[in-house]
């Protein structure tokens, strides 16, 4: 199975990043673009083929380590 | 008198911060590789030095807070051992649990690498009574991420039980109500992003940073 985990700071941590990104965008015309957030995004393989099982794993894998959850969000896809 | 300094692979400052203790406090200085399983008998104090362990990766100081000897230190703070964590140690702290928060890139995007002026807001704990009730000390700060962030309540709680230790007098990175250096509930685990490893004798520009390496070792 492939799992896919997303990390975003939490909404209201401020993501200087993103403000950078945004600002860049704009200076590129689209003057439109607001909320810009600069995440991650984590790939890997895992073996068995029990979805719940595998979601619970990553979900663990992501509070000690993938994720710092005093500051990020994360979601987890499994397919 | 016996310290150590944790040398994770990436960290830059751990020599410094050999040299700071050894000339600040004549105490004998360990080097402690991150793979060891176990610290040195004795210690008084433990030191986690700057630099970009695991060069930053995934996050400042997330894989160091994993390697193998921070079981040790973790189990050496819980025993008491005088535990301080500078720049990159103290993200390692905040990513190891041992203290509450985490460091954030800096507001203005930019690596700020210059002395900053601390207030000591905190004289009594036992990282600072060297200071003897002086308010002001000037230290470096060098760092890309040293922007102390906290939940509101936690804030509230580090500030109401005296747990916060220094704070920047002009604020150079956007820390949360300014916010440069915190202990632990227990009040022997130090994390600050200034170096006192910089500043332990004139001629660097300040000697501030000598008193708070005398400070952990006298209480010892």
């Amino acid at each position: 199975m492939k799992a896919t985990v997303h990390v975003f700071l939490k909404p209201g941590v401020l993501d200087v990043q993103g403000k950078a990104v945004e600002n860049a965008l704009h200076g590129l015309g689209w003057a439109g673009v607001k909320d810009v957030r600069v995440g991650r995004v984590i790939t890997f393989d895992l073996p068995g083929d029990d979805k719940a099982a595998a979601e619970a794993e990553v979900k663990a894998m992501c509070d000690k380590l993938l994720a710092n959850t005093v500051i990020e969000s994360y979601r987890v896809e499994i397919a | 008198m016996k310290a150590a300094v944790i040398v994770f692979p990436g960290s830059n400052c751990d020599r410094d911060c050999k040299v700071a203790i050894e000339r600040s406090t004549g105490a004998t200085v360990d080097m402690v590789w991150h793979g060891d399983t176990d610290l040195p008998g004795g210690l008084d104090l433990i030191v986690l030095p700057g630099g970009f362990s695991y060069g930053d990766y995934l996050r400042c100081g997330a894989m160091a807070a994993l390697s193998p000897v921070m079981q040790a230190v973790k189990a050496a703070a819980e025993r008491g051992v005088a535990t301080v964590g500078i720049c990159n140690g103290f993200q390692v702290l905040c990513e190891a649990g041992m203290l509450p928060g985490a460091l954030l890139r800096n507001e203005g995007l930019k690596y700020v690498c210059k002395p900053v002026a601390l207030e000591v807001t905190n004289a009594q704990t036992r990282f600072t009574a060297a200071y003897q009730g002086r308010r002001e000390v000037t230290m470096t700060v060098g760092n890309g991420e040293g922007n102390f962030f906290a939940d509101e309540a936690t804030l509230d709680r580090l500030e109401g039980q005296g747990q916060v230790v220094f704070r920047y007098l002009d604020n150079p990175n956007g820390s949360a109500r300014a916010i440069a250096g915190i202990i632990n509930e227990a009040g022997n685990v130090l994390g600050m992003m200034p170096h006192p490893d910089r500043a332990f004798e004139a001629d660097l520009g300040s000697a501030d940073g000598a008193l708070l390496f005398q400070s952990a070792l006298a209480s010892a």
